[in-house]
């Protein structure tokens, strides 16, 4: 018999039991709460009459809705302006006062986006469950932890039973060998992943990250990666746990310590695949042939290298690819072969769950140190991912080096990556954004985004258009990834 | 989730096929942080004169005498009799959160769209599938009489007119149990509650800093 794969092994950790109709349940050991997929969950559980499973189990914090400028947080919930997204977050709050769930308010300082702060808490551990409301939750995988994002109807089933209705995956590896670029990150690994193996190129799979490359990564550009999975089809996206994700976790204030600390650091060291593990499926990409990303259409998976161009959609083998590139292209508003440094930009949103840690406002700030962003440019914001770490980035002067260099410098939430708050693109208007979804309207109707790294989207804010950020002066962006 | 019993009820006949969930329950009405209230706004466009905001108080709001729903006759209806491919477009569990709401309990058609079969039996409502003849023969016999009732048999899987005629329907019989014992997933996975206890001690014991909270 081969052996376990990572997946296989947390699987089998939670499996409580496993039904005749192929369905299993699996016990949750943590759930995220945010306002948007939450408040019916409640609901329904008043109306049946149950009260939470373990409410320990639960951690809440408003981030969708929140807003970013701090004329309107300084006024606390009162400064939300659409009554919709008003009564949204507090219901949470009531929510969580009700049933006496731990939750981040607004103006907390641990406040942010689920994604950032889970992790940041360590509240998110090696081995655990994790489920949310919210697709992104993969990125939790990054420890080693097992991470679903769920449904309405789900978040109320694990708030009432503990447990999640599911059906095993297959497995697949997505390998990354050799070492990255200077300048080339995270963000450009995961976009470079997606762009080989499409959009539903992961459906059906539970992906573990692997490879030197991947290896080398910090836990915030493993987070990155991970977060990406459901863009590659994938509800679960996973990597190893080693000592940098040890290292992370230690000290975090929902991290064990002691005597418990060391019995769980030698169960975390298991939470790696087996050497002999089968995988249904393995993808293995050159680190040294990714360069920095630029997503050109209405999908993640039409994304190129920065020296590359828009494609021409005659050349396209297959037709249904030419329609809908054609139909990508008019909606962007792109010329067939047109060099992507050619694009022009009006927005630079720096933020979201994929990229609004401290490492990624580093990066972003190594560019933006001493320049200017361009008159061309309307709008350039750096939306940290918690309260927590805006004020790490403070600590260390990047607010004032994004200041001088003419960025907007925010509130935490997840801002324009939906554009449920005010923070919002025009119709037309071309953004870099470092957020994680390019659909049509994502950002604000008629709004055009490209996906990028931090550092890429802090360089096109200062040229007005896409640049090589390895074309950079050294004391810039190329040495980012030292960071 | 209520048991669902046998029961007689009013049916309100929606001559129409393909009634999709936008329909059912237009967009702007998601918006609600509730599950519950729908119902003032189930088939809003067919039912009102003018375009319906959420959280509007629907009381003064220009009703449409013709739609069926307005109709002194079908008042209390809890069975809707309606055409092919019922509940189609997008997953909105809003839907059947609005027919519940509004009082209805099973649905007659010919055939139901596959996401709102699903989401219409976790939220408590029967939907019977029957033949395009038997439907058509329904919709002639609500027509006929006023105060038109049919009793529900779901133990027995059978529709039952008014002149005693019974009409035979098949339902999975998961969902069948599900619904006469007034259980949803979540009810159901509560079946094995101890289980789940069993498996937490256990859980615990080998991992307890999975269950630690903050100093
Ligand atoms: S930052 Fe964007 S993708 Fe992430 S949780 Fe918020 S809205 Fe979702």
């Amino acid at each position: 018999m081969s052996g376990q794969t990572l997946y296989d092994k947390l699987w089998n950790q939670h499996l409580v039991k496993q039904r005749d109709d192929g369905t299993a349940l699996i016990y949750i050991d943590r759930q995220l709460l945010h306002e948007v997929t939450s408040p019916q969950a409640f609901e329904g559980l008043r109306l049946a009459k149950r009260k939470p499973w373990r409410l320990d189990a639960n951690l809440a914090t408003p981030d969708h809705n929140v807003p970013t400028t701090l004329k309107e947080r300084a006024e606390g919930n009162s400064g939300i302006k659409d009554p919709v997204s008003l009564i949204q977050v507090q219901t949470l709050d009531d929510n969580c006062v009700e049933y006496g769930i731990e939750e981040f308010r607004i103006n907390d300082p641990r406040q942010g986006i689920v994604h950032v702060v889970g992790p940041e808490q360590g509240a998110t551990l090696p081995g655990m469950t994790v489920v949310c409301g919210d697709s992104h939750t993969a990125t939790h995988g990054a420890f080693g932890a097992l991470a679903h994002g769920i449904g309405t109807s789900e978040v109320e089933h694990v708030l009432a039973t503990q447990c999640l209705l599911a059906q095993k995956m297959k497995n697949m590896q997505v390998r990354v060998e050799g070492e990255l670029g200077l300048g080339v990150t995270a963000k450009d690994v995961v976009l470079a992943i997606i762009g080989e193996i499409g959009t539903a190129g992961g459906t059906g799979y539970a992906i573990e990250f692997a490879g030197s490359a991947i290896a080398s990564l910090s836990m915030e550009g493993r987070m990155t990666v991970c977060n990406m999975a459901i863009e590659a089809g994938a509800r679960v996206g996973l990597i190893a746990v080693d000592d940098t994700t040890i290292e992370y976790l230690a000290k975090r204030p929902f991290a064990p310590t002691a005597e418990q600390w060391e019995a769980a650091v030698a169960d975390w060291r298991e939470l790696v695949s087996d050497p002999d593990a089968a995988f249904d499926k393995v993808v293995t990409l050159k680190a040294e042939e990714i360069e920095p990303q630029v997503s050109w259409g209405t999908s993640p998976e039409m994304v190129t290298g920065i020296s590359g161009q828009v494609p021409d959609p005659k050349a396209a083998q297959d037709e249904t690819v030419q329609r809908s590139h054609t139909r990508a292209l008019e909606y962007m508003g792109l010329q067939p072969n047109q060099k992507i440094t050619d694009i022009k930009l009006d927005k630079v949103f720096i933020g979201s769950c994929t990229n609004s840690r401290i490492e990624d406002l580093r990066e972003a700030a190594k560019v933006a140190r001493g320049n200017k962003v361009a008159d061309s440019i309307k709008l350039a914001m750096v939306v940290p991912g918690s309260g927590l770490v805006k004020r790490q980035a403070e600590a260390e002067g990047l607010d004032k080096i994004f200041i001088d260099a003419g960025f907007e410098w925010r509130e935490p939430g997840c801002s324009m990556c939906l554009a449920m708050n005010a923070d919002k693109l025009g119709a037309g208007e071309h953004c870099a954004s470092t957020s994680n979804r390019n659909f049509e309207g994502r950002q604000g109707y008629g709004g055009r985004t490209h996906l990028v790294s931090p550092a890429m989207a802090a360089a096109a804010a200062i040229a007005g258009h896409f640049v090589d950020v390895r074309s950079l002066p050294a004391n810039d962006a190329t040495h980012a990834q030292e960071a | 989730m209520k048991k669902f019993t046998r029961f007689d009820g009013v049916v309100a006949p929606l001559d129409r096929a393909n009634v999709d969930t936008d329909l059912i329950i237009p967009k702007q009405f998601l918006k609600s942080i509730k599950r519950t209230g729908f119902g003032v706004n189930l088939f809003d466009e067919l039912r009102y004169l003018d375009e319906g905001q959420p959280g509007q108080d629907c009381s003064n709001r220009p009703l449409n005498p013709d739609f069926v729903l307005n109709q002194p006759r079908y008042k209390g209806a809890e069975v809707l009799l309606a055409r092919r491919n019922f509940g189609c477009g997008s997953s909105r569990e809003h839907a059947p959160w609005a027919l519940e709401d509004f009082g209805f309990r099973v649905v007659i058609a010919p055939s139901f769209a596959d996401i709102f079969y699903n989401n219409a039996f976790k939220n408590g409502i029967l939907l019977i599938t029957l033949s395009e003849e038997e439907v058509d023969q329904l919709f002639a016999g609500v027509e006929a009489s006023e105060g038109y009732r049919l009793e529900i048999d779901l133990e027995n899987q059978r529709v039952i007119t008014p002149d005693g005629k019974a009409l035979a329907f098949e339902v999975d019989a998961f969902r069948k149990h599900c619904l006469l014992n007034g259980l949803d997933d979540i009810g159901i996975t509560l079946q094995d509650e101890d289980a789940i206890r069993a498996f937490e001690q256990k859980h615990k014991q080998a991992r307890p800093w999975l269950f630690r909270q903050p100093a």
